[in-house]
């Protein structure tokens, strides 16, 4: 199967389970478990190219420039984590499908952890690391989902936010580190990268991005001082436990290493970060562990340890420690995730996970006992479980490591940790399974179905077989292990082998064994010197640290950001005056190139006209009706300005938006104060007044100065002037540039124009909604109301004109090719000519006889344009591309037929749909309850006293 | 010529910023229209003031730049669409509040319900 199709499964599988909720949980489980197991199918067509060596990949460019290209690639290692991902997660399905309780909502829960599957196996999939990177952000926030799954637990919540925090910092800062890996090889495919390990290693830029790859790596893989997110992400449910905080999330960033390892590791940098951040993770971890009384918590810190472990291996830097590493990833996997499960049906049956309460299960629940029992001496490192074997080798390793010229520094540690962790493993099985049966469970516990024991005991079933018979493994860890060192070394080529004779690994894994024991022994006395000894809390560091950075950021924003909007548009306005001032200053001018052109009468004319206008506004805008008439002068100023100087399509739009704008501004001000009170100081009109002159002058000055000169380079419309009619078909150049040449941008117009509509709409909705509908529905105009609501005049003389209107339109519609006019102006005009419907008739009347919703209007207009744009697919070329024929229809003569028409009618119709939807909406709000919207367009009442009409009652 | 065109894109833009600095929401709202007129018209001029050369390819020699008439024929139906926006929050918060100022100060504008 390709990879794109096993990436895309988990993704595309996502949206079923919301879908089945309501066919209940077993076709809910059964659906994730379908689609999980096609991906793993799919995955396993390809083990044959794996197990030949070969590296499968798939290519589709992205964003070239950027160097992002959705490239994946399938090696070995990547196959074993997507192994472990698909493999548990069939399990784990398996699992959650009897764990989940039935108020829980489970379609949302497969949904979330389907996402978490498809983004893991995108990072261990990935060739480009940018792709990498989106895939790895993915992670962090599935998991925020689903570690808050239930959102009525405060501690989910938090869990959840601290997770996100760490993880997403971490996931930032490696985004730097990995910018600056592409950039140091100049590609950012993995393929590349990994060949290139002496160009890194010697760049001056390797610690810092080694630096912060390893702090996405550490935070991810919860590694000392990043650990303390991991055990409060336990407030998830116990599946997301074991599914992606012991098997697969945390052990992303070990992957990320184990993948850069060719190119990052053997420098004496990373050995030390590595191995001593590894080291201080693995005896934290397990010290820690053996303290805790809740299980989970008690497993959490006992997976940070193993974390540490295995990071620590890594960071030795040979391939003898890379191949432990891996082998202990493998093992891991199976014993942990088993005990998580383990612990969730001790959960689930018992009530409680404190150990405390526990004790005495062995008799009651015979095979979880035997489940976890295996499961736990396999972590402790006892033979003939899988554990074992790669805690020896693990032993081993640290046997020969040298650190810092010390010889037994890192064997000791080795020693503290294993012993610390056989320690809390034997505690697991002492404590809650063996010692004498209790009477006072919170519920009286049983075995579970099947459902929840089998995923374990699938587990434990490889636990023991790897351990008995370690060659089974061999071949696939060794396979791993040299995708993991590519062509740094060879792989170790000892067999694996349970006894390896009285070698220091044993003797060091006795110790720790036997004193795991004696720890055990020792348990009571050292939790009360554990108790009184005060400790650091991360939590309450990380709230401190918290809560600082919020005072900053406020102390930082709010003196600025205080809401002032008059001083934002002041401050602005100052800002863009002196940089100008500057760049005028510091730069040079040009002499002009082009002469002034005489101005005639009729042009000073119209300059008084829109100045006057502009200068009564500023003074008399306190009357609003006044002002909004003054508006109109300067928008009618600006539309002859267009005629003026060749702009007919111009002018025609700017004179039709202005008068459904001016509409739109009527209805606001018919609930808004009609006066504007003296507010504000002399002082600070004055401050205003000369902001506004100083903006005022630095624009006149810019755009005088720019009219008297050319262009420094020749502007692109040559381009369009000579190709308009070639290649669009049309002589109206600016309509072919909206509809051919700049198709795309005219669509994303449309489209944003639907949007505001749709918005308005939502808004009066959410009025309506809300209390103000109360407060609407009882106000009284403050304005006396004309008698006749729908004067006979302007009734009959708006539906004559409707057919005049529509026809105009569609004239203009469709000379717009050639002539002045197209979509957009004619979607104004047949708009104008349905509002004087609105305004003669009554919201009523002309509502009733609507056809179409105006949403239907909007979206069948982006659609016709998207269509149009689509079709040019199907012939082979580009989104949007035009095409036109001339025919000739006999009657008439000769037509042209473009495709750009069809694109221009799309236009029509979402301008119409969005300027009647937005003007719908301020109406809707006008409607009032105690006025009766009368059916008949002319209902005059000349009957109506004076009082009357004062109280707003017109029928 | 120039230096009509050029003050009047001067005086919109003074007469926009005055408004826009006022504290209610309705003079606010015309300021802005203002300020989108001299952003349209500064816009257009981009492609220099050519009188009686419309961009319709005729037997004609020289056109005016039809660039800057597409991308401002646009803008003036996206500005529309903004204003209609603006003035609908207008709306709300002032029906909502019972107050259209435009500043948020703590202590003024609580919910009058």
């Amino acid at each position: 199967m390709s990879l794109l199709l096993i990436v895309a499964l988990p993704f595309l599988g996502a949206l079923l389970p919301g879908l089945m909720n309501q066919a209940g949980r077993a076709s809910c489980a059964g659906v994730t478990f379908t689609v999980t197991l096609a991906a793993f199918v799919g995955l396993l067509t390809n083990l044959p190219a794996v197990m030949a060596g070969d590296l499968v990949m798939y290519r589709m460019d992205w964003i070239p420039s950027l160097g992002l290209n959705f490239t994946l690639m399938l090696d070995s290692l990547g196959f074993f984590f997507a192994t472990l991902i698909l493999g548990i997660g069939l399990l784990i399905i398996t699992y959650a499908r009897y764990y989940l309780a039935r108020e829980d909502n489970m379609g949302e829960f497969f949904t979330y952890l389907l996402l978490f599957q498809g983004a893991m196996v995108g990072i261990v999939m990935s060739d480009n690391i940018l792709l990498l990177l989106v895939f790895w952000e993915l992670t962090s926030l599935s998991s925020f989902l689903l570690i808050g799954y239930w959102k009525h637990l405060p501690e989910g919540r938090q869990g959840a936010r601290m997770a996100l925090t760490v993880t997403g910092m971490g996931g930032l800062a490696m985004i730097a580190g990995m910018m600056i890996l592409g950039q140091i090889v100049g590609s950012y495919d993995l393929s590349v990268i990994l060949q290139n390990r002496e160009l890194i290693q010697n760049s001056d830029l390797y610690l810092p991005a080694l630096i912060l790859i390893l702090m996405g790596c550490f935070t991810k893989s919860a590694q000392f001082p990043f650990h303390f997110w991991l055990p409060h992400a336990m407030a998830a449910p116990t599946p997301v436990s074991a599914y992606l905080h012991s098997a697969t999330m945390v052990k992303a960033g070990i992957f990320l290493m184990a993948r850069m390892w060719p190119v990052l590791s053997g420098t004496p940098e990373w050995f030390w970060i590595v191995t001593s951040a590894g080291m201080i993770t693995m005896v934290l971890g397990a010290v820690i562990a053996l303290f805790k009384h809740d299980l989970k918590a008690l497993l959490a810190f006992s997976t940070v340890s193993h974390l540490g472990l295995i990071t620590m291996l890594l960071g030795t830097g040979t391939t003898y420690g890379a191949m432990a590493a891996v082998f202990h990833i493998l093992n891991h996997a199976t014993f942990k995730a088993a005990l998580f499960m383990s612990a969730g049906i001790i959960d689930h049956e018992t009530h409680t996970r404190d150990i405390r309460r526990l004790g005495g299960l062995r008799h009651l629940m015979p095979i979880t006992f035997v489940i976890a029992t295996l499961a736990a001496l396999s972590m402790a490192g006892i033979p003939l479980l899988n554990g074992f074997l790669s805690k020896e080798m693990m032993m081993g390793e640290a046997y020969d490591t040298v650190m810092g010229g010390n010889t037994w520094i890192v064997p000791t540690m080795a020693v503290v940790g294993s012993l610390f962790s056989a320690a809390y493993c034997f505690r697991l099985i002492g404590h809650t399974f063996l010692g004498a049966k209790r009477d006072d469970y919170p519920a009286k516990p049983h075995d579970p179905p099947a459902g929840l024991w089998l995923p374990p005991a699938v587990l434990v079933v490889l636990v023991v077989a790897i351990g008995v018979a370690p060659f089974l493994a061999e071949p696939a860890v060794k396979a791993i292990t040299s995708a993991v060192i590519g062509n740094v070394g060879d792989v170790y080529d000892g067999r694996f082998k349970i006894w390896h004779g009285f070698v220091p690994a044993l003797y060091m894994s006795i110790v720790a064994v036997g004193g795991g024991l004696v720890a055990l022994a020792l348990f009571n006395p050292m939790l009360k010197i554990w108790d009184t000894v005060p400790r650091p809390e991360a939590k309450t560091i990380f709230d401190a640290v918290i809560r600082a950075a919020v005072r900053l950021s406020r102390a930082l924003t709010l003196p600025l950001h205080n809401g002032a909007f008059t001083r934002y548009s002041a401050v602005m306005a100052v800002t863009v005056v002196v940089a100008g001032c500057y760049a005028w200053v510091t730069g040079t001018v040009g002499a002009p190139t082009r002469s002034v052109q005489p101005a005639g009468a009729i042009e000073i004319a119209g300059w008084v006209m829109l100045v006057s206008a502009t200068l009564g506004m500023v003074f008399l805008h306190r009357n609003r009706l006044l002002a909004l008439v003054l508006i109109g002068i300067v928008g009618l100023m600006v539309s002859v300005g267009f005629v003026f100087f060749s702009a007919p399509d111009l002018a025609m739009t700017q004179i039709t938006v202005e008068v459904v704008t001016t509409i739109l501004l009527l209805l606001a001000l018919n609930f808004l104060p009609n006066e504007t009170p003296v507010e504000s100081t002399v002082l600070r009109r004055v401050r205003d007044v000369s902001v506004a002159v100083a903006g005022g002058l630095a624009t006149m000055a810019l755009s005088y100065h720019y009219l008297l000169r050319d262009a420094v380079t020749a502007p692109i419309s040559e381009f369009h002037l000579a190709n308009s009619y070639k290649g669009g078909g049309g002589t109206n150049v600016v309509n072919v540039i909206l509809v051919d040449f700049r198709g795309f941008d005219t669509f994303g117009e449309i489209i944003v124009l639907g949007i505001a509509a749709v918005l308005i709409y939502a808004l009066t909705e959410a009025l309506l909604g809300g209390p103000v509908r109360a407060r609407l529905l009882n106000r009284t105009p403050d304005k006396p109301l004309a008698g006749d609501m729908h004067p006979m005049m302007m009734v009959v003389l708006t539906r004559v004109l409707l057919p005049v209107v529509m026809m105009v339109a569609f004239y203009v519609f469709l000379r717009g090719h050639n002539e002045p006019g197209g979509g957009f102006i004619a979607g104004l005009i047949a708009s104008i000519g349905l509002v004087m419907q609105y305004m003669a008739s009554g919201y009523s009347w002309a509502t009733q006889r609507q056809r179409y919703p105006h949403h239907g209007v909007i979206g069948a207009g982006v659609l016709i344009a998207g269509l149009t744009g689509i079709g040019s697919w199907f012939v082979g070329k580009p989104f949007l591309t035009s095409d036109f024929a001339y025919v000739r229809i006999p009657p008439f003569g000769k037509f042209e037929l473009a495709t750009a028409a069809m694109f221009d009618l799309g236009v029509f119709l979402a301008v119409v749909g969005a300027v009647m939807l937005s003007l719908d909406g301020f109406s809707r709000l006008a409607r009032r309850a105690h006025v009766k919207d009368s059916d008949h367009a002319m209902d005059i009442n000349p009957a109506r006293s004076e009082k009357e009409a004062l109280k707003g009652q017109g029928v | 010529m120039e230096i009509l065109v050029a003050s009047a894109i001067g005086i919109l833009t003074a007469g926009g910023l005055y408004l826009v600095m006022r504290l209610r929401t309705f003079p606010v709202i015309l300021g802005v229209s203002l300020l989108t007129y001299a952003v349209n018209v500064f816009l257009f001029a981009s492609g220099r003031l050519t009188i009686g050369a419309p961009p319709i390819l005729t037997d004609a020699t020289t056109y005016t730049d039809p660039l800057p008439q597409a991308l401002v024929l646009t803008a003036i139906v996206i500005s529309f669409g903004m204003t209609a926006v603006v003035v609908m929050i207008a709306l709300g918060a002032y029906l909502g509040t019972d107050d259209d100022h435009i500043d948020d100060a703590p202590g003024r504008g609580e919910d009058v319900v």
